[in-house]
């Protein structure tokens, strides 16, 4: 069971959470995007062995949404940030983009 | 007396108090303090089992947990019954009640027995290729066979009446194991204040201290150490010491599960006790001390009751004053199997022989063992041995194979192929493992973040060295959990050292089959069969051998089997790697996972507020998630259609009463409600006026159908969302999350207000006059309240919101008062109703008049792969709004296709047949299978109103096809003919509606 940390409420047992898949996918404008530009915002995503950026919801704690980093290979968690605020600088290395 | 092969004298057993216990209907006594198998092997009990596969004669190999053969079944009555149990971790208590497993008709004489003799035809993976002809019997005939003669235990069969919790525990230090370097390791944690928790899965802390007399620490025995230390760390208020408790998970974050056994030692548990206790320790670090276990050795014919291991018969002597037998024989690769020789010498038992594989053993015990006269023979290996129910002889000869072997006669045969680190937590963690050729053992490669080990866990078997590396890890442990910790002042140590083992996988000498696996049923040659079948990694060699598997895990039988593949395959032991370890380390029962997660605190109940009313009035309900709902309300000598026509006509030509408390309800405030609803429902709401209500379709992005429900504009800033009553969670998260994550500039909160209001619906052309007679200040009329609109009010004196809404096609009222009234509002509405017949109707009735108006149910109607436009709901679709959820995603080319499944009406040629729902619906019921099928039922009922059956489904092009004839194939019986129809069958212009 991991151990994540709320931003809002601080570090809690993964059971009181919900994981909502890759963060930082932009919706693309439905006015211009391509069915290609709307099939890559659906469905496709990253999957990454290493570093990943997924948004958390605390649905069973104060039901905030929030951004973490996770290393898939060693279930390390390596940061946790809010909603709409960028990955920290310091994973930029790590997540080789 | 406890057994003629108890010692007058010695051991943690209390003599005083003896304890009576019966084995396969015999009557024994046992000491306070035994274990099932030392109060057996006390009795002279050897033979205790018969084998998994071959039903061979088994005996009890081990002390510990390790035990493959010596499973038993308890049971203490009143349904508690445990099969599977390792007799050798059963501690005894007065009464107790144990039999032997795979057997019959007892253990000197069992029948099945006759699969030994057809062992040859029996290899590893037999039932992969002996069983595969005819077709189909090995299903009906051939497993079940296999399955009754191969087994374990009987499961129980009477629910559980045992009571099992569940701790959630924080520590700063988890130490697992509390022998010499568990206790260090706590000792040295907790004097830096460090919350500590230690946990021994025996009754008594000590580990090796409680059965090896030999030592010396600080001058003291080591029994006298250890009370001094225990009384020492248990003073203090900072540690938590857990007896009887085996940390068998190791989960990520270090998040360890350790299951404590309450009650299981105790003849008479006190009630306020639970059995069992499972703990889930998050610790900021875990210090393994876990120790080592024996290997047995790989010989011909090394199965027989009274060969068990060298540690095992030093544990029975030392710490229950048990002789394994009058005459034993030794056989080891290293030196720890001496200290048992000694001991068993020392207490009057005759060594008939050492027989030690290294032509040259000269470490400190092998020359006391010499000094005192033990037979010790060098060089040579056990090549077999015989005794039907117990070891009588075993064949010695000099390992070079340059001699003849000789028989030494022995009631008893102790092994020891040296020690295998108990490292199932380290690798549950991750941990990587690395084979030591000084040892002959794996031992840890690496740390995982959080975790600390010390002594034999480590590989390093000495006292003194346990000693000093669990000080170590003790102060690691508390210093990386953010505490100052010293280094105690460790015991000055007298033990006796060991010499280097030598590497003994396989006696390469003697006839016979040699066991790798005892408790299934493995053999040397096994291994090597399924290497010549091509098996090359060790995972599948186990697979297909089904070496390690079991109530064991190959505790045992693990680490020789490696090496005899790794032999087979002219590899090194590492180069071949080892097999994955998963949690539990030791089986745990269900019960103690479940905890008291059990019936209602598993899956809570959900009644209405008018429940015990609709009880009263003889409801029969059905369950819908976790909502107990009325299903349909029969009279006397009615079954179910009867009713619900009854039921259906009434809320046509009368009045109907329905609760619809389950609805979900969602309260959103804010400046940005409409605009919120614009974006997440596909029409329009801004222009939406307050006291009016409007029909909602939600969908996903991808532009299938999610939920849908009526919402209500309450103010200019407020609205009232009812959802599915199984979407209510889903559809509240799903507009958090849109929120939070994309529109956090939305000024809106969202509020589930389900369970806040009841909501009773009155439906039918009588509706006004019941709602009238109840006592109302909201003007019901026509013009005033039309359909699709809301006004605040009393309803029998009850602070209400009433909505106009229909879910039947009827004029139909939705009352809404809060939840604590809705008993009050149920009673007021049927008594005010008595004068007009007023009808309660269930969720059966309701299902009906729906489909009879072609008003969908999310999650009938649709599936998730179901748009509005397959619906043909277009007219849902606002074609103003730039964007909404799902907008773009219904737009993908795919989703435009003429053939896609769309929702039609579907009338049987025969009006009495009502189809199936889930049916597949074909062009032409005469063709070959598999047909092609076009289409499915979605929903079928009979209809009273209609005075035939009716149906929903989704057709390929439905659409078009109205008016087409398609065909229902059944089993057994004529294919239905079926009409396409439009999917409204009843007063399409809603006259009725907005009466």
């Amino acid at each position: 069971m991991l151990l994540i940390t709320c931003p809002w409420c601080g570090p809690r047992a993964e059971i009181e959470f919900r994981c909502g898949g890759e963060a930082h996918i932009a919706r693309p404008d439905p006015a211009t995007a391509s069915d290609a530009d709307w099939e890559r915002y659906l469905f496709l995503r990253e999957n990454a062995k290493g570093v990943t950026l997924e948004r958390w919801w605390h649905v069973h704690g104060c039901r905030r949404w929030f951004n973490a980093a996770r290393d898939t290979t060693t279930e390390e968690f390596l940061a946790f940030y809010r909603m709409g605020e960028p990955p920290p600088a310091t994973l930029r290395a790590r997540l080789g983009r | 007396m406890s057994g003629a092969w108890r010692l007058p004298r010695g051991g943690r057993v209390d003599r005083a108090r003896p304890l009576r216990f019966s084995f396969d209907g015999k009557a024994y006594t046992g000491l306070t303090g035994d274990t099932l198998a030392a109060a057996l092997l006390a009795n002279g009990v050897h033979l205790v089992a018969r084998s998994f596969k071959y039903h061979r004669p088994r005996g009890i190999l081990a002390a510990g947990c390790e035990e493959p053969n010596a499973l038993v079944q308890l049971d203490r009555g009143g349904g508690r019954e445990d099969p599977n149990l390792r007799a050798t971790q059963v501690e005894l208590f007065d009464g107790l009640v144990a039999t032997s497993q795979n057997r019959w008709p007892s253990l000197s004489f069992d029948l099945a027995a006759t699969a030994d003799r057809l062992a040859p035809l029996l290899p590893a993976g037999f039932y992969y290729k002996t069983f595969m002809w005819p077709a189909g019997w090995w299903r009906r005939v051939y497993e079940p066979r296999i399955r009754a003669a191969a087994g374990l235990g009987r499961s129980p069969s009477r629910p559980d009446p045992d009571r099992y919790l569940h701790r959630h525990a924080h520590c700063d230090v988890l130490v697992v194991g509390a022998g010499p370097a568990g206790l260090m390791a706590a000792a040295a944690a907790v004097m830096s204040g460090a919350r500590v928790i230690l946990a021994d899965e025996q009754a008594e802390p000590g580990g090796a201290l409680l059965a090896e007399p030999g030592l010396r620490l600080d001058g003291m025995d080591g029994a006298a150490w250890l009370a001094a230390a225990l009384g020492e760390l248990t003073a203090q208020p900072n540690l938590t010491l857990l007896p009887r408790t085996t940390a068998f998970a190791w989960h990520d974050h270090t998040y360890l599960g350790l299951l404590e056994r309450v009650t299981d030692h105790l003849a008479e548990p006190p009630p306020h006790l639970p059995r069992q206790r499972l703990w889930r320790v998050r610790a900021r670090q875990v210090v393994l001390a876990t120790g080592a276990i024996e290997r047995p050795l790989v010989f011909p014919d090394n199965d027989r009751p009274g060969i068990m291991l060298a540690s095992a018969a030093r544990t029975y002597l030392n710490r229950y004053g048990v002789r394994v037998g009058a005459r034993v024989a030794v056989f080891t690769n290293n030196d720890s199997a001496y200290a048992t020789a000694l001991d068993l010498a020392a207490a009057g038992v005759t060594i008939a022989a050492i027989v030690d594989c290294r032509a040259d053993p000269g470490g400190e015990l092998v020359q006391r063992a010499r000094a005192v006269g033990l037979p010790v023979r060098p060089g040579a290996v056990v090549t077999g041995t015989q005794g039907r129910l117990r070891i009588n002889q075993a064949f010695v000869a000099p390992l070079d194979g340059g001699g003849r072997s000789s028989p030494v006669v022995c009631d008893a045969l102790l092994v020891s192929g040296g020690w295998n680190p108990t490292l199932h937590l380290h690798s549950q963690a991750r941990g990587r493992l690395r084979f030591d050729e000084k040892l002959w053992a794996y031992v840890p490669a690496e740390l995982v973040p959080g975790e600390q080990v010390a002594g034999a866990c480590a590989g390093s078997f000495a006292l003194a060295d346990a000693l000093r590396e669990g000080a170590q890890a003790g102060v690691a442990a508390a210093a990386a959990a953010g505490y100052r910790a010293e280094l105690p002042a460790l015991p000055a140590v007298e033990a006796p050292s060991w010499s280097e083992p030598a590497p003994l996988w396989r006696v390469p000498l003697g006839r016979g089959r040699a066991w790798v696996d005892l408790q299934n049923d493995v053999t040397a040659k096994d291994l090597e069969l399924a290497l010549r079948e091509g098996f090359r990694s060790i995972e599948h060699v186990k697979r297909y051998t089904t070496t390690g598997m079991g109530t064991d895990q190959g505790k045992t039988a693990n680490v020789n089997a490696l090496a005899i593949v790794a032999a087979g395959l002219g590899q090194g032991v590492e180069a071949v790697g080892h097999t994955t370890f998963r949690p539990p380390y030791t089986p745990v029962t269900f019960g103690a996972f479940a905890g008291a997660s059990r019936e209602l605190q598993l899956d809570p109940l959900r009644r209405t507020p008018s429940h015990a009313h609709a009880e009263a009035l003889g409801a029969v309900f059905e369950d819908v998630g976790q909502w107990r709902r009325a299903r349909y309300f029969p009279q006397p000598g009615e079954d179910m259609q009867a009713a619900v026509g009854r039921e259906c006509r009434a809320a046509r030509q009368g009045v109907g009463l329905f609760d619809a408390s389950t609805l979900g309800k969602i309260d959103l405030q804010g400046a940005d409600a409409a605009e919120l609803l614009n974006r997440v429902y596909t029409n329009a709401w801004a222009k939406l006026t307050v006291g009016r209500c409007r029909y909602g379709l939600m969908l996903r992005d991808d532009g299938m159908v999610l939920d849908d429900g009526v919402t209500a504009r309450l103010g200019p800033d407020r609205f009232h969302m009812t959802t599915t009553t199984g979407g209510a969670a889903r559809v509240l998260a799903w507009l958090e999350e849109w929120l939070q994550c994309e529109w956090p500039q939305l000024r809106v909160f969202c509020t589930s207000v389900t369970e806040q209001w009841a909501a009773i619906g009155v439906c039918g052309p009588k509706a006004r006059d019941v709602i009238r007679a109840a006592g109302t200040d909201i003007d019901l009329s026509r013009e005033a309240f039309p359909h699709m609109s809301f006004r605040d009010g009393s309803v029998a004196g009850l602070p209400a919101r009433v909505f106009r809404i229909s879910f039947t096609g009827e004029i139909a009222f939705e009352i809404n008062v809060p939840s604590g009234y809705g008993g009050a509002l149920w009673e007021a509405l049927w008594q005010a109703g008595q004068p007009f017949g007023i009808t309660p109707y269930g969720t059966e009735a309701m299902h009906v008049l729906r489909a009879e108006k072609g008003y969908i149910i999310v999650g009938q109607e649709t599936d998730g792969t179901v748009t509005p436009l397959d619906l043909g709901m277009d007219w849902m679709i606002s074609k103003a709004k730039p964007d909404f959820i799902g907008k773009r995603g219904m737009a993908r080319p795919d989703l435009a296709r003429a053939d896609r499944k769309q929702l039609v009406g579907l009338l049987t040629r025969d009006p009495t047949v009502v189809l199936e729902e889930g049916a597949q619906l074909v062009e032409d019921p005469a063709q070959s299978l598999p047909m092609r099928m076009i289409g499915h039922v979605t929903s079928a009922y009979h209809s009273a109103n209609l005075g035939r059956s009716i149906a929903l489904g989704l057709v390929q092009g439905g659409r078009e096809r109205i008016g087409q004839t398609l065909w229902v194939p059944m089993p057994a019986q004529p294919a239905i003919a079926v009409e396409v129809t439009r999917p409204v069958f009843l007063d399409p212009e809603n006259r009725r509606l907005n009466g």
